[in-house]
């Protein structure tokens, strides 16, 4: 490793150095340089705007960072946990932004499946990525966070499964990230007709807690194909978070989108899906758990843009500590989409007096057959509860603990992979301390 | 020697407000005891207060279980002691199995001593004592899969306070109003259960309305509640006359202590 000190900061000259030390395709350098013209002429987002009002920023610094690839990459174990005990069809993996790893299955490359670090396929299937990347789904002009990312993407994952291919085996990507680094990776996924796949992907901290990720996802899903997606995000507590996410889901299609939120210092993310074709269908788990004075901001919209389409959020945080969340959910029926099913639900578990959520349900309907649905709850955990348990041998904490991970499980019993579940269901727990 | 539960002088409040006035009563491990009394009269406080529910302020008095400080104890070192309530209005615990609550629950009990995260019973055998016990009171399979108490039937809830009683199987154990809600049938059948369950294994403090849950379990003693005290302590004889007549008799010779329990009554009315 150079004991040169890295460049930090997102300037002309280390977006130039970046540049050069990748070897990307002409058609992406010239995304990227537009989208760093973007960049340069947008400003920070700030409270002054609804989506922004709650979440303050100000500190901030995106200078402490560097680009990926100019800043130091050390080698270091990143220990996933939605992989254990999974038969895999493929898994890749990057640090700091930089592919550590990708692999696919021999079975499945011959059924013309692509799988493995965004990075790592551009050589080989550049056509296809180009086809797809921030076209359909994630706008880079949104906001400077997008035009950031996709400016200066790096690492990422790239799963690919052609027309009636069903892979029965998960897809795994872990993204590390050491402290002080920057992580700007990109999920895209592409399932053609009648395509079925499970991708798992988490980001977490590698020996430390800071850093900085700006990333984007992208699903695109044709007509009558079936993904099941996980992110968990436990990224270390010192680290800025900042996602857009959206899923394009064709007619007859069916997503289901799960989402556990544990890390990060500050989490400010935009979820979105468009059900784009009739009998389109989703369901999205979200699963948020804050302590100490972590801030995390959900924003998601459900949009439905034909008809007969079902979407179904649920969304279920447990703050601890001084922790805080902010939920906004939005369910949007065009003009066309008659015959919607939507469904959306945000419900809070307070464990200390000073944890806050806000829940801010929305729904914006211009067809006139459709049921939607809403609803939304904050409360603490019921003292009558700990005390039943504890008449039965519970201790206070055991209470707790359990009452919290009954919380969580009506999302549990909807998600159908083992190992998220246990996953999901072991963090939590650890995490939930007695309070008063 | 034999298990000894000794309640001495006990005055509680709620809030500021005095609900018991000075209870006294001795249970020994084997007996059935009957609490009856009208609505108000601080029954399913005095329940309450053994387990140490947090409302429930104790202003004066003592509670042993064999010599040793129950008051000192938290409500799960009791439970652990072997103190045991079945509730008069069992909670809903969403998203918690019914089984995975009482192996949970079982394994504390039956090993006070257990730290939290370490083993619990095994998975098969507790499943297969489990499903002995359900058998036993007739309970279906389904039950243990259910979440406690969440969406349960009123009868359905008494059957689960029932079933608790037959894993955890306490040295002490207070019955709030397990006969109430209960058709003519299941009364039976819970009466029989904790029976069977052993009540000659158990110190049994049976609170009712009626005597339905008296007739298979025959109290040796009888106690009758009044304004926050013990007024009157008998045989089996004091909870048939009761029954067949009222309270009418116990209110007339105790005047004061009658004047206070409508005053309770009249302040819970309100406040409900």
């Amino acid at each position: 490793m150079s004991s040169v000190t890295a460049p930090t900061g997102f300037r002309q000259e280390t977006f130039e150095e970046f540049l050069h030390g990748r070897n990307d395709p002409a058609w992406l350098n010239q995304m990227r340089e537009q989208a760093w013209s973007q960049f340069a002429q947008l400003r920070w987002p700030n409270r002054d705007s609804e989506e922004w009002y709650r979440t303050d920023i100000r500190l901030f610094k995106l200078d402490e960072y560097a680009l990926p690839g100019l800043q130091p990459n050390p080698a270091g174990p990143v220990a996933p946990v939605l992989n254990e005990g999974v038969e895999l069809a493929g898994s890749a993996a990057s640090l700091n932004s930089v592919t550590s790893h990708s692999q696919l299955d021999e079975k499945w490359v011959r059924k013309g499946v692509i799988f493995g670090s965004l990075d790592a396929c551009l050589a080989e299937h550049g056509e296809r990525i180009r086809k797809h990347l921030m076209q359909r789904a994630v706008d880079p002009t949104v906001d400077r966070f997008a035009a950031l990312h996709a400016a200066c993407w790096s690492g990422g994952t790239f799963l690919y499964v052609p027309r009636g291919v069903v892979v029965d085996q998960p897809f795994h990507f872990v993204a590390g990230l050491t402290p002080g680094s920057s992580d700007l990776g990109h999920t895209l996924v592409v399932l053609e007709e009648g395509a079925e796949a499970t991708l798992l992907t988490e980001t977490t901290s590698v020996a430390g807690e800071t850093g900085f990720h700006c990333g984007a996802t992208e699903l695109i899903q044709g007509p009558g194909s079936n993904l099941r997606f996980v992110n968990l995000q436990d990224w270390g507590h010192g680290v800025w978070h900042f996602a857009h996410q959206k899923a394009v889901v064709d007619r007859d299609a069916s997503l289901q989108w799960t989402i556990a939120a544990l890390g990060a210092r500050l989490a400010k993310v935009n979820q979105h899906v468009g059900l784009m074709g009739a009998g389109a269908n989703c369901q999205v788990n979200g699963v948020l758990f804050t302590e100490g004075k972590q801030h995390m901001s959900y924003h998601t919209l459900q949009h439905h843009e034909a008809p007969n389409c079902r979407s179904d959020f649920l969304y279920k945080a447990a703050l601890q500590d001084k922790s805080r969340t902010i939920w906004r959910g939005m369910i949007k029926v065009d003009h066309v989409a008659q015959k919607t099913d939507g469904y959306q639900r945000n419900d809070n578990l307070l464990l200390s007096t000073q944890a806050r959520a806000d829940s801010i349900p929305g729904l914006e309907i211009e067809a006139d057959d459709v049921r939607c649905t809403h609803g939304s709850t904050t409360g603490k955990v019921d003292e009558e509860l700990i005390f039943y348990a504890c008449c039965r041998g519970f201790t206070r904490q055991e209470a707790i603990r359990m009452i919290v991970s009954g919380f969580f499980q009506q999302i549990f019993d909807r998600i159908t992979i083992e190992s998220v579940r246990a996953a999901l269901g072991h963090a939590i727990s650890r995490r939930v301390r007695d309070y008063d | 020697m034999t298990d000894l539960l000794k309640i001495t002088n006990l005055h509680v409040s709620v809030e500021g407000k005095p609900i018991l006035r000075g209870v006294n009563l001795e249970m020994k491990r084997g007996e059935t005891h009957a609490l009856m009394g009208p609505n108000g009269s601080g029954k399913s406080t005095l329940g309450l207060a053994i387990m140490g529910h947090p409302n429930y302020e104790l202003t004066e008095g003592a509670i042993e279980l064999n010599g040793q400080d129950l008051l000192a104890m938290s409500s799960d070192e009791r439970a652990r002691a072997g103190v045991f309530m079945a509730f008069q209005r069992p909670v809903a615990i969403p998203g918690v199995k019914m089984a995975d609550f009482l192996r949970h629950a079982t394994t504390n009990v039956r090993r006070p001593e257990r730290k939290e995260g370490e083993e619990l019973i095994p998975m098969r055998e507790f499943r297969k004592e489990l499903k002995a016990k359900m058998e036993h009171l007739r309970m279906d399979a389904e039950f243990a899969r259910r979440y406690v108490n969440d969406g349960f039937s009123g009868g359905e809830m008494k059957r689960a306070e029932i079933l608790q009683l037959a894993m955890l199987q306490p040295k002490f154990a207070i019955l709030d109003e397990t006969d109430s809600g209960l058709d003519a049938d299941a009364v039976r059948l819970a009466s029989e259960s904790i029976a069977e369950i052993g009540r000659e294994t158990m110190g049994l403090l049976i609170i009712t309305h009626h005597d339905k849950l008296l007739v298979h379990n025959p109290p040796d003693f009888t106690h009758v509640m009044l304004g926050g005290r013990i007024v009157e302590t008998g045989g089996v004889e004091l909870a048939q006359e009761l029954h067949s007549t009222g309270y009418d008799r116990i209110r007339k010779a105790y005047p004061e202590a009658d004047a206070q329990n409508e005053a309770m009554l009249a302040k819970e009315l309100q406040e409900a």
